[in-house]
């Protein structure tokens, strides 16, 4: 193995959240942006090769180990607790704010027709969500966003990686 | 004695009728408003025959529906401007259906996702559980309303020296920020007296932001206040979700 390609695993291995290029570039010497990107690259596609347990995630911004889907039942025994998981109304609220973001509470509540103060404050809680600001009109209501916990949760690279709407872009087309 | 039961069945009246919808087979861009407005009457009576909690919501949908119903019934009056004619009374009801569809289905496609911590799993993280209570009882505390925060925050005005240099906005704050910080600094403490909360620099703006800050994040309930007696001072909390 490439020494820079080891010291990389090693990088990403000690970091708790996920690592981004900008910072193992800025650690390593003698590497631009590109050449770490391709390093990581070469890294990504080793653990692939290898069919382990675990692989190197794109996710947040950043690179992190992850264990496969397939080797979740074991670990689920490993961990005993359930996983917390969301509830349906919890779901669509923040695929309305994922989605949609930044929005008003009011706009979620036209959405999804009822009024989403509960599952707003669940989401907050398990910082999902954030505050992104106030509105700069009467009232000053609070604009929501998603984190960067919520893509590391939904292992997304970046916003622009959700799924599209097909729905809604059917709709505008044909009006 | 009655009861309530809140019924989950549902997410809100909009996912009722999506529910009727496809349960009748009924192009959604079309629908018989009659028999739909009947069968989600229909649907809201057994709900209250069972005592559940019916949310407002649930109203305001069936008078749309019988409004609909209504305009649909009466012929067009002759004066009427000609462009309006061609206006389907049911149009904003549809596309607000068919948004609320696309993003039921946009949660669906969320959660079938890897999920981490479901699916997926990364080095082991300390328990999350290490945030419960360590036995023993430190100290009574009372869950303080805005009235004891009011206090406080005029003691710490009180305190203040009375000439107060003048200040040169060195420093812009914005609610949000200070809203932001706060929880920031409660997920790494877990719980901090307001005057840890405000600092060292105690300049009326950073006090009054603070304030207004707590105040906001109680109002959302993302943060309780309590107090171990009269005076005693005021800690924040993170709320946790008790479910």
């Amino acid at each position: 193995m490439d020494e820079k390609v080891a010291i990389i695993e090693a990088l990403v291995f000690a970091s708790e959240a996920p690592l981004t290029t900008d910072k193992i570039t800025e650690i390593l010497p003698g590497t631009d942006r590109k050449g770490t990107a391709s390093l990581l690259g070469e890294l990504v596609r080793e653990y692939e090769q290898r069919g382990g347990g675990i692989y190197l995630a794109e996710v947040a911004g950043g690179f992190q180990f992850r264990t496969r889907t397939e080797m979740a039942p074991w670990i689920r025994k490993l961990k005993a607790a359930r996983p917390a998981m969301l509830s349906p109304a919890a779901m669509e609220t923040l695929a309305v704010i994922a989605y949609r973001q930044p929005l008003v509470k009011s706009e979620i509540d036209r959405i999804r027709g009822v009024d989403v103060s509960g599952a707003l404050k669940g989401l907050l809680e398990k910082k999902l969500v954030r505050i992104v600001g106030r509105k700069d009109v009467p009232g000053k209501p609070i604009i929501y966003g998603t984190t960067r916990k919520f893509l590391e949760v939904f292992n997304l690279k970046d916003l622009s990686e959700l799924p599209t709407l097909r729905e809604l872009k059917d709709l505008q087309t044909a009006s | 004695m009655s009861y309530e039961i809140k019924l989950d069945i549902f997410e809100g009246p909009l996912d009722l009728l999506l529910y009727l919808i496809r349960k009748n087979e009924i192009d959604i861009t079309n629908i018989p408003i009659a028999l739909i407005t009947a069968q989600y009457l229909e649907y809201l009576e057994m709900m209250r025959s069972l005592n559940l909690d019916l949310a407002g919501e649930y109203l305001v949908l069936a008078a749309t529906l019988v409004h609909i119903k209504s305009k649909m019934l009466l012929p067009p009056v002759e004066g009427e401007l000609e462009e309006e004619e061609g206006e389907d009374p049911r149009a904003e009801l549809v596309q607000q259906l068919l948004e609320y569809q696309a993003f039921k289905e946009a949660a669906l496609s969320l959660d079938r996702r890897p999920l981490l911590d479901r699916d997926l799993f990364t080095r082991g993280a300390p328990e999350e559980a290490l945030s419960a209570e360590e036995g023993g009882e430190p100290e009574a505390l009372i869950e303080v309303g805005v009235f004891e925060l009011v206090a406080a925050f005029r003691r710490i005005v009180a305190g203040l020296e009375r000439p107060e240099e003048m200040e040169i906005d060195a420093e812009k704050i914005s609610l949000a920020d200070r809203i932001n910080e706060i929880l920031v600094r409660l997920e790494e403490e877990k719980q901090l007296t307001f005057e840890e909360l405000i600092g060292e620099r105690r300049e009326r703006r950073r006090i009054i932001y603070t304030f207004l800050a707590i105040l906001e994040l109680m109002k959302l309930r993302m943060v309780r206040a309590y107090q171990s007696g009269p005076f005693g001072a005021i800690r924040i909390f993170p709320a946790v979700e008790e479910e």
